[in-house]
């Protein structure tokens, strides 16, 4: 039988042994850690270098930056004088000069309302949250068509480029958000004609590409309303963009309803409180905390999708650069205008996707606690 | 029902049941109403413009034509003709897509598991970088700026003189069956039989004995081995069409044209990095406990990764992988930007600008993804039923 | 691997011995100057507060988790870093987790099956019919066909204990088996447990059912910050503890 000792003095923890520590620990735990893995990473050092350098050396090193004409573009390396030369235009697209101004107040509107919104430190957020669906609207739309109160009128057809992909943008997620709570509440509805309409349309949305909902708007709506009625080719647009997103949103909400506990409702019932209370003050506010990750990647998922309104003739943000493209004086330089699109375009998404992420985060220290 | 056992009954507007009918019956009304408004709006706007209605533009002359078509068509074939046309063609750049999206994105998703720091790190860019740029910008990119930029045909790139990639497309030899090719074809078919009737009796002999025989290796030996060699015993009865320079273009061969390059390109790229963040988090979802239990009794690492790791993970994988290949093919109509011939490019897009019947060519668009959505559905929720974890 | 020079020359019939183990997550040292040997047939109860190291020590045993010092000999099988080796030792060692771990796509007969059939590369039928007398002898035969996800906690448990005996293991390792349990499935599970110490399976049981510990434990052994602070008989350990912390930490389980 083994030693039947007592241990009297307790042992002090001691420093791990040096195995996998300092730079070269590090080096050879996580690059050079068996024979397979040293070949991956030279392979994968190897590729960075063949394709990596060339393109920082294009897009940085050998760029030329400043200028107006094509003629300060050295040929070396990228060309991004395309862009700044028509800077404004991709900004404000055919916006008139005079009024650019109040592009920039909404500009600067969304973005306090979004930083209120996101930063989850600052107070009043519902009422906050209530303005961004229902006032700000107001205003941007009084601001931006202007026609009233002394303002200039400026029609659809002159907005454009990140002007014009924000509002897209915008308008999508204000008018997809609420109507897809309620497709959400109508599919788990008890009433079989209200649920089978909600499924429906939920469905059809889902089931064909947004182009054709676009060419659908486009073509199709003009002939549903009275002849004399004229249908303004971005409010068209807007209405697709709306429907078609509010299906996606009604599944993502969905989602949250059924992850709520059925005696969170019940507690309710009991509490007698009526159907609309229930969802309004119990049910939604949590649900919708749960999805909010949810939200926003559909959200981005929109954002990304504002550039189809290209095929349909409105001039967003990509449409703008594409017709820069084929300026006669400015031919040859579609890599650079795709590729700063692109930019533009990841530098949203990516913030976006990155506080989806702060947020499921969150969220997930939040249940543990 | 609870409401006949409790002896009193309040007002009639206040019975749930009361008033779950009337809020239908005023939906139902409300529908029948913007249902009619809409009909007669959209007969009396046809009226004014003198469309007519109907599916007969189908059995019209379409007189244009189309620069890829996997069946005959020429100026002369019917609108409907063109429809199938760009079905087709829509058919053939999702299979393309799904198939390398699959691929680029299991591999990517699997190298952003891996344990080298370098590799992880780079499948994770791969997955950031091209998951937040919008596929259109994509597809612009890779037809304008990439293979818009290439050489005309005399300069082509070529690669062993065989393949030539130029403004026009990529140019490959074309395969050519000389008499006696069947033979191989026929000995590909009895070594697919084969394989199979091996992996059967593999199973067998294994539970009657025990022994596990090297399917894979044995299969892939077969597959490969017996075509090649009765294509070589035959004397390799397979020529080669290959593509050569006459004028100003490339005569013989097949051409993948750029717009088809383009498309496939940008469809597998985006939607595999969609793949990849699937499959990282169907495998992560499988519990550290399971690969544990199954070390403890001492299974080795190819084993566990096959019967205990990728079943779980796939369960969790194959839906949203689904919902993914669903995404890919309504994607492939972004196909009109650039003009390849998909779908709703010849249909909803050349069709309907020339026939001007905007409801039925939308309509009829729109069906054919439903319909796509509404199958892949279907076989998604028969798996889902098959193989439903038992629960208590 | 580098040994200490605390190690003690092991008894010639110790199925398993460890001599000088430490082990770090990271800057933390969570297993300190470990010393153990345990004999065939020795039934060993492990016990201490939560954060002792008391699991990390038993899932060290068959490489579960990686040591950084010490030398570790099962079965007479020197534990090195050659898989081949590591898988020579689990092949002895048989484990059952806290929360039972079973294949949920697999049923209760495949679960026991699947190392027999890979590993041992047994005809079917003769795998088919170890595992039902294993589930016979956990009590659970009746539900072979049905899947992990189908039984209650405890059935689940003594599925998990059938799987390893399956393999036929010298040493059973038990880590915290009752803790996932509601209260009415411990004693199904212990009752399992007891009887395969009857038999005389040399086993290392990670528990606080000290009922348990003081019917079947040849031994007792107390841990705490990472060390071995006390083992004795389970009478001397329970009647006549020595160190204060022993004492501290009976107190807190066993009194009310």
């Amino acid at each position: 039988m083994a030693e039947m000792a007592t241990r009297i003095e307790m042992i002090e923890a001691r420093r791990p042994p040096d195995l996998r520590r300092g730079v070269m620990g590090w080096l050879r735990a996580n690059l050079f850690d068996g024979p397979l893995n040293s070949v991956i990473t030279l392979i994968v050092l190897a590729v960075l270098g063949w394709g990596l350098w060339p393109l920082v050396q294009w897009a940085l090193i050998d760029a030329d930056w400043l200028g107006s004409t094509r003629e300060a573009c050295s040929g070396e390396g990228a060309c991004w004088v395309f862009i700044s030369a028509r800077f404004e235009t991709i900004v404000y697209g055919f916006y008139p000069e005079a009024a650019r101004w109040r592009v920039d107040a909404v500009f600067l509107m969304l973005g306090l309302l979004i930083a209120w919104l996101a930063i989850p430190r600052l107070p009043a957020k519902r009422w906050v949250g209530l303005f961004a669906l229902v006032g700000f609207p107001v205003v941007a739309y009084v601001l931006l068509l202007g026609g009233h109160f002394g303002l200039m009128a400026v029609p659809t057809r002159e907005w454009g480029g990140l002007m014009l992909t924000l509002t897209v943008a915008v308008v999508g997620i204000v008018g997809s958000l609420p109507l897809g709570v309620v497709l959400a509440l109508g599919r788990r509805s008890r009433m079989p004609l209200v649920r089978g309409v909600c499924v429906v349309f939920i469905e059809f949305w889902r089931g064909v590409p947004l182009i054709t909902v676009l060419f659908m708007a486009s073509v199709m709506l003009p002939l549903f309303v009275p002849t004399e009625v004229e249908f303004d080719k971005l409010l068209r647009a807007l209405i697709g963009i709306m429907f078609f997103w509010s299906a996606y949103m009604a599944e993502v909400v969905r989602g949250g309803l059924q992850a709520i506990p059925k005696g969170q409702e019940e507690a309710a019932k009991a509490l007698g409180m009526g159907y609309w209370r229930r969802m309004g003050l119990i049910v939604l506010p949590q649900a919708l905390k749960l999805v909010i990750p949810g939200i926003v990647n559909t959200f981005i998922a929109l954002f990304k999708d504002t550039s189809l309104v290209l095929i349909i003739g409105l001039f967003d943000l990509l449409a703008i650069i594409r017709a820069g493209l084929t300026d006669s004086n400015w031919l040859g330089f579609a890599t650079e205008g795709y590729v700063f699109a692109a930019l533009m375009f990841w530098i949203f998404c990516f913030s976006m996707s990155r506080y989806s992420q702060y947020i499921e985060r969150r969220l997930h220290t939040g249940h543990r606690n | 029902m609870l409401r006949s056992s409790s002896s009193e009954r309040g007002p009639l507007w206040r019975d749930p049941a009361v008033r779950a009918l009337v809020i239908q019956a005023l939906l139902l009304l409300g529908l029948a109403a913007l249902i009619v408004m809409l009909v007669t709006n959209t007969l009396a706007n046809l009226e004014a413009r003198g469309i007519t209605t109907g599916l007969g533009f189908l059995q019209e002359r379409a007189g244009f034509s189309i620069p890829q078509t996997l069946i005959a068509y020429s100026g002369d074939s019917t609108y409907g003709r063109t429809f199938v046309v760009g079905l087709l063609n829509t058919l053939l750049v999702s299979g393309l897509g799904i198939v390398a999206a699959t691929v680029i994105g299991f591999a990517v998703g699997i190298a952003r598991l891996s344990s080298n720091w370098l590799l992880a790190r780079l499948a994770a860019a791969y997955v950031e970088i091209f998951r937040n740029i919008p596929l259109l910008v994509q597809i612009l990119f890779w037809y304008f700026a990439v293979l818009q930029a290439l050489p005309s045909p005399r300069q082509s790139l070529s690669l062993f003189e065989a393949l030539f990639l130029n403004v026009r497309g990529l140019v490959m030899p074309a395969p050519v069956a000389q008499p006696g090719f069947d033979a191989t074809l026929w000995a590909l078919a009895l070594a697919v039989a084969a394989v199979v009737g091996l992996s059967l009796y593999a199973r067998r002999l294994q539970a009657r004995t025990g022994r596990a025989l090297p399917v894979y290796r044995l299969g892939a030996l077969l597959l490969i081995g017996l075509p090649l060699a009765v294509f070589l015993v035959t004397g390799r009865p397979l020529a080669w069409d290959v593509p050569a320079l006459a004028g100003f273009n490339f005569q013989g061969g097949v051409t993948i044209i750029p717009e088809l390059m383009a498309l496939w390109l940008a469809l597998s790229i985006y939607t595999a990095s969609f793949i990849a963040e699937i499959v990282r988090s169907g495998i992560q979802s499988v519990p550290r406990g399971q690969v544990e239990a199954a070390r403890a009794i001492s299974l080795p690492g190819n084993i566990t990764l096959r019967k205990i790791v990728i079943p779980q993970a796939m369960r969790v994988i194959v839906p949203q992988l689904t919902s993914q290949y669903l995404n890919l093919i309504k994607n492939s109509s972004l196909a009109t930007a650039i003009g390849y011939p998909d779908l709703v490019a010849v249909f909803a897009g050349t069709t309907l600008n020339q026939t001007g019947q905007a409801i039925e060519i939308i309509a009829m668009t729109m069906a054919v993804y439903l319909l796509i959505s509404l199958v892949v559905s279907a076989l998604m929720n028969l798996y889902n039923a098959r193989t439903l974890m038992k629960e208590r | 691997m580098a040994t200490t020079n605390t190690a003690s020359a092991p008894a010639d019939d110790a199925m398993i011995s460890v001599e000088g183990l430490n082990k770090w997550y990271g800057d933390f040292h969570v297993l300190r100057d470990i010393d153990l040997s345990v004999a065939k047939g020795e039934r060993i109860v492990i016990c201490g507060p939560s954060g002792s190291g008391k699991s990390t020590l038993i899932r060290c045993l068959n490489h579960l988790e990686e040591h950084q010092q010490g030398r570790i000999v099962v079965d007479g099988v020197t534990m090195t870093q050659d898989v081949k080796r590591i898988e020579q030792i689990r092949r002895n060692v048989g484990m059952v987790f806290q929360h039972f771990n079973l294949f949920p796509h697999l049923s209760v007969l495949d679960n026991c099956c699947i190392s027999q059939t890979w590993v041992q590369k047994k005809p079917r039928a003769e795998a088919e019919k170890t595992a039902m007398e294993f589930l016979e002898r956990v009590r659970i035969a009746d539900q072979a066909h049905k899947y992990p996800g189908q039984l209650s906690g405890g059935q689940q448990q003594r599925v998990a204990i059938a799987r390893a005996l399956c393999m036929r293991p010298e040493v059973m390792l038990f880590d915290e088996p009752t803790s996932a349990l509601d209260p009415e499935m411990i004693k199904e599970v212990l009752d399992v447990m007891v009887e395969l110490a009857q038999d005389g399976m040399t086993m290392l049981c990670v528990t606080h059912e000290m009922g348990f510990a003081k019917t079947v434990a040849d031994r007792v052994i107390f841990m705490d910050q990472g060390q071995i602070i006390e083992q004795a008989p389970p009478e001397t350990f329970f009647n006549h503890p020595e160190s204060d912390r022993t004492k501290l930490f009976l107190s807190q389980i066993l009194g009310h």
